[in-house]
């Protein structure tokens, strides 16, 4: 009798260590990362003025703002979803659509997976060989295809998933219609997926808009207001390093003025793709 | 009647070579990406050979290359940050799947999720200037003093307190991965089927029992892809590393020395170098780091894949 009681009350005891213990872990998770994103509103509201958004990145111990670097942020992430969201749109269209069980499908997949995690300084050394080895230069449009090489399998993976959970009566409804498939895919598919498409898209660009080591040696960085597409383009993200690693306060100052615009675009931008993704959820339903 | 039909045949097949192509084209950025580091890394590896990878000799006025310290940087970092994420990781999912009550789930998996999607050059940044100096007064004087005197371990923790080094960045590391491998163990968790919860608990099991009798070896494989996920992650993170590790080229027993890694060597180094051997180098590093990255992934894919097909999902 008391040893089964005994063995009752170690195994009440157990898990209550083991519930205080997850808890705990908890706690622990969320401490360090408040922690962080404490460090970057205290330090980085401080270092927000209006000549953040209206001057260029200054050389050492003066004033100045991060205009070039905004614009060509901007700019060069706009023209990596350009490139990267329509074939990967499309590529996912053909993993859903026709090579949803054939082998080539679960290879495309398995790959584009390991794409999606693949170190992105590794992506960044590609585009170096591949475009700044042969132009001779870093310019905006090797940082572009580097970005857009990491938007590419984000859109492939959700273009994927949102169009296999169409229901396939939908696709069978218009093709006994005699509707042709690439009709079927854009003007009725596409349109039951277009808010987890949306999404994806959303997900990508909030992914870019911080990624530094794919930029370091493909756009490079600028200390100039230029738009030139085949010259080297100021960016947030390099600034920011290049800023933060220096010994200049105003630079820091800066850095982490840098530092928070990416970390609030990145959560506002995270915050309405999930938004979009419940309404679209609720709407279904 | 036949001509409308016919162009239509034609413009399916012409879509469906377009969304073909796009999608072979994924094949090649990631095939693309191993032959050209490769191509380009091959001049460092054939004028060094084997040793390449042997040396612990980086000289970069001399024209010696050797990846040994950067390779060692890279696994001692991501071991650090593994020992400690997971554990933490396990215990947050735990708590967010059994523990906590219902309202609390949703938000702190958002919550967390949301900070998953944080640029790593702001944990470096946090890292570098809050999180260093903070180790290098408080916590790695104390360390140094207290565990270096232990027997066989002491080794690794003797050192000069200066905030940089193997330790810290391992502890960066650690922090960036704690929210990818926490959700992929929620939602691995989440896919434990609940009769087999209910009838354990029918039994009288505790919560812990539940836990790790039945929830545990019913996702033990997703949960281990969902561990080399973020070990994936670990290996191949640049801008976190790259302030905090110290970025020199040294071997020791102690954490608390400063290091380097693959990917932080190759930020550091890339843009400013000249000599085609130093850059042939560095390419060769980028395809080490490609292949051993390579591994780990294919290695945590095909386990969560393993779930997925119990499910029924593929």
């Amino acid at each position: 009798m008391s040893e089964s009681s005994n063995l009752h009350r170690w195994r009440a005891i157990k898990n209550q260590i083991a519930l205080v213990l997850s808890g705990a872990a908890a706690l622990f998770g969320l401490f360090w990362l408040t922690w962080i994103l404490w460090t970057t509103l205290s330090r980085g509201i401080g270092a927000i003025n209006w000549a953040l958004f209206t001057q260029m990145t200054p050389p050492p111990n003066e004033e100045g703002g991060l205009l070039n670097a905004f614009a060509g942020s901007a700019v060069m992430c706009l023209m990596a979803i350009a490139i990267g969201a329509p074939i990967g749109v499309a590529a996912g269209t053909y993993l859903a659509e026709y090579a949803n069980f054939r082998k080539i499908g679960h290879t495309i997949r398995f790959v584009n997976d390991i794409l999606l995690s693949a170190p992105s300084i590794v992506l960044g050394l590609f585009v170096y060989t591949l475009v700044v080895a042969t132009t001779g230069q870093f310019s905006a449009i090797a940082g572009s295809i580097a970005l857009a090489l990491i938007v590419l399998p984000v859109v492939v993976r959700t273009t994927d998933d949102m169009l296999r959970l169409v229901p396939s009566q939908m696709r069978e409804a218009a093709l006994s219609l005699g509707v042709p498939q690439w009709k079927v895919t854009v003007q009725i598919l596409y349109r039951g997926a277009l808010g987890g498409i949306v999404t994806g898209v959303l997900l990508a660009l909030a992914r870019i808009s911080g990624e530094t080591a794919p930029l370091l040696f493909t756009a490079f960085s600028s200390q100039y207001w230029s738009l030139d597409l085949t010259q080297p383009m100021s960016n947030v993200p390099v600034v920011v390093f290049q800023y933060a690693a220096s010994p200049y306060e105003s630079w820091q100052q800066l850095a982490w003025a840098g530092a928070f615009m990416l970390t609030m675009f990145v959560l506002v931008l995270g915050i309405c793709a999930r938004l979009i993704l419940l309404r679209n959820r609720i709407a279904n339903e | 009647m036949r001509y409308p039909r016919r162009t239509s045949a034609r413009a399916d097949r012409f879509f469906a070579g377009l969304v073909a192509s796009a999608g072979y084209f994924v094949l090649f950025a990631l095939a693309g990406a191993a032959i050209s580091m490769f191509w380009g890394g091959r001049e460092a590896i054939t004028t060094f050979g084997f040793d390449f990878f042997t040396s612990s000799n980086w000289d970069v006025g001399a024209g010696q290359f050797g990846a040994a310290v950067a390779i060692f940087g890279t696994l001692v970092s991501a071991t650090i940050a593994m020992l400690i994420a997971v554990p933490i990781s396990f215990g947050i999912a735990l708590f967010l799947t059994e523990v906590a009550p219902n309202w609390l789930r949703g938000p702190v998996a958002a919550a967390i999720e949301l900070l998953a999607g944080i640029p790593s050059i702001i944990y470096g940044m946090w890292g570098l200037f809050v999180l260093a100096p903070y180790l290098g007064e408080h916590i790695y004087p104390w360390v140094n003093d207290n565990l270096g005197e232990l027997p066989l371990i002491g080794a690794l923790f003797q050192g000069p307190p200066i905030g940089i080094g193997l330790l810290t960045a391992g502890l960066v590391l650690a922090v960036m991965v704690i929210p990818f491998t926490s959700s992929v163990m929620r939602e691995v968790f989440l896919t434990v089927p609940t009769r087999l919860k209910e009838s354990a608990y029918a039994l009288g099991s505790t919560k812990w029992e539940v836990a790790w009798d039945i929830v545990l070896p019913y996702t033990r494989t997703a949960v281990i892809g969902g561990v080399f996920l973020g070990l994936g992650r670990a290996l191949g993170e640049t801008m976190a590393v790259t302030f905090v590790i110290g970025n020199a080229y040294n071997i020791s027993a102690s954490l608390l020395e400063p290091g380097t890694s693959i990917a932080s060597s190759i930020a550091n180094e890339f843009a400013e170098a000249v000599d085609p051997l130093h850059k042939s180098a560095l390419l060769a590093l980028g395809f080490v780091l490609f292949v051993i990255t390579f591994v780990v992934l294919s290695i945590s894919r095909l386990m969560l894949r393993q779930l997925k097909r119990r499910e029924g999902t593929v």
